[in-house]
């Protein structure tokens, strides 16, 4: 597993209060870890902070899963 | 009851007299307080008159690169996180609308809306993560009712409320509360310039018959910054004597 999805993966368990297993890269924040639509822009902003990158709100708006924001923070960060 | 022991709380125009009385408040109640606004001296005397747990952060609200660092500079200084904000800065530029220039209305909403927007902005972000939080601004009886003479000021005060509502509900569910304190007629340097004429018709308007002071201002910021006031948001609490009951 990429480094990056380690540290996806740990910021989404700290936030949202979920077990590891259930973090999986297909995992949907909102349908399958309960987040709320404050805690997806919490996720962003953490993402941001942990990657010192800037995640513009229409971007934001696709990123619904695990995979869908370690394949952002890969396009977007070397 | 009202117990702010461990809690930190930033006081914008504390240079000032409704702000230095909100400051001397949350401090009695044992909060750490950021004492701001533009007149360092006036900051300093206040807190070397407070003792400990006080801490000097002057900042011109209407320089947005200085707003942009208040809450971290704030942070910085008392160690902590910041669990209160008062936005309590203001100033009025007043004149009939026909007349009003453009500066004029620009100066009054930056300083007494954009401000507190940005503040507020800055500090949820860390009251969100540590799940507690209190924003109150000090808006005005005017805010509510309108004034002749003063659309610019007005506006702003409108807009704090209109702005703490829509924070109220966005932030609810993290353990943080909006709220505003609109007072009506306080003791202070502005009010000292009226005329004895000007007073007594202006009390006569107000039922209590008396003009307020600061602490009462500052008591009603002190409840609202409580965690006993934990369950009321997006309320504003008028601190007026009676002279409008809204
Ligand atoms: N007094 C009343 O009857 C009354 C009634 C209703 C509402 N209010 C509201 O209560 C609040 C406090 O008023 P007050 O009576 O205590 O007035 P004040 O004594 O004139 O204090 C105003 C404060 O705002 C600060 N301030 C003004 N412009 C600033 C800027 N550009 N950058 C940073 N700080 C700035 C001042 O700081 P510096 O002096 O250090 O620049 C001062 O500390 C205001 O929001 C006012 O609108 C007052």
């Amino acid at each position: 597993m990429s480094d990056v999805a380690e540290r996806v993966k740990k910021i989404v368990v700290e936030h949202l209060g979920v077990e590891e297993s259930k973090v999986t890269e297909n995992a949907s924040f909102i349908d399958d870890l309960g987040a709320d639509s404050l805690d997806t822009v919490e996720l962003v902003m953490a993402f941001e902070e942990e990657f010192q990158c800037e995640i513009p709100d229409d971007a934001a708006e696709k990123i619904l899963t695990v995979k869908d924001a370690i394949d952002f923070i890969n396009e977007h960060t070397k | 009851m009202f117990d702010l022991t461990g809690k930190t709380a930033l006081v914008t125009g504390a240079s000032g007299g409704i702000g230095g009385a909100i400051a001397r408040a949350l401090h009695d109640q044992g909060a750490t307080v950021a004492l701001s606004g533009t007149r360092r001296e006036a900051l300093e005397a206040t807190a070397a008159d407070l003792g400990g747990r006080a801490h000097v952060v002057p900042c011109d609200l209407s320089d947005p690169d200085a707003v942009a660092g208040l809450v971290e500079a704030a942070e910085a200084a008392a160690g902590t996180g910041l669990d209160i904000l008062v936005n309590n800065a203001g100033l009025t530029r007043d004149g009939l609308a026909m007349r009003m220039k453009d500066a004029d209305w620009e100066t009054v909403l930056d300083v007494n809306l954009t401000a507190a927007f940005r503040l507020s902005r800055a500090a949820l972000k860390g009251m969100m993560k540590r799940r507690w939080g209190r924003i109150i601004s000090i808006t005005s009886i005017v805010g509510v009712t309108g004034n002749p003479g003063q659309a610019n000021y007005a506006a702003s005060k409108a807009g704090l409320i209109g702005m703490s509502k829509s924070l109220a509900g966005e932030v609810a569910p993290r353990g943080i509360t909006v709220n505003c304190v609109a007072p009506g007629f306080i003791t202070s340097a502005m009010t000292d310039a009226l005329s004895d004429d000007q007073k007594s018709r202006l009390l006569g308007a107000i039922p209590a018959g008396t003009m307020g002071s600061g602490a009462d201002v500052a008591a009603a910021v002190v409840y609202l910054a409580s965690a006993e006031a934990g369950y009321v948001t997006g309320q504003t609490l008028h601190v007026n004597g009676g002279m409008a009951m809204i």
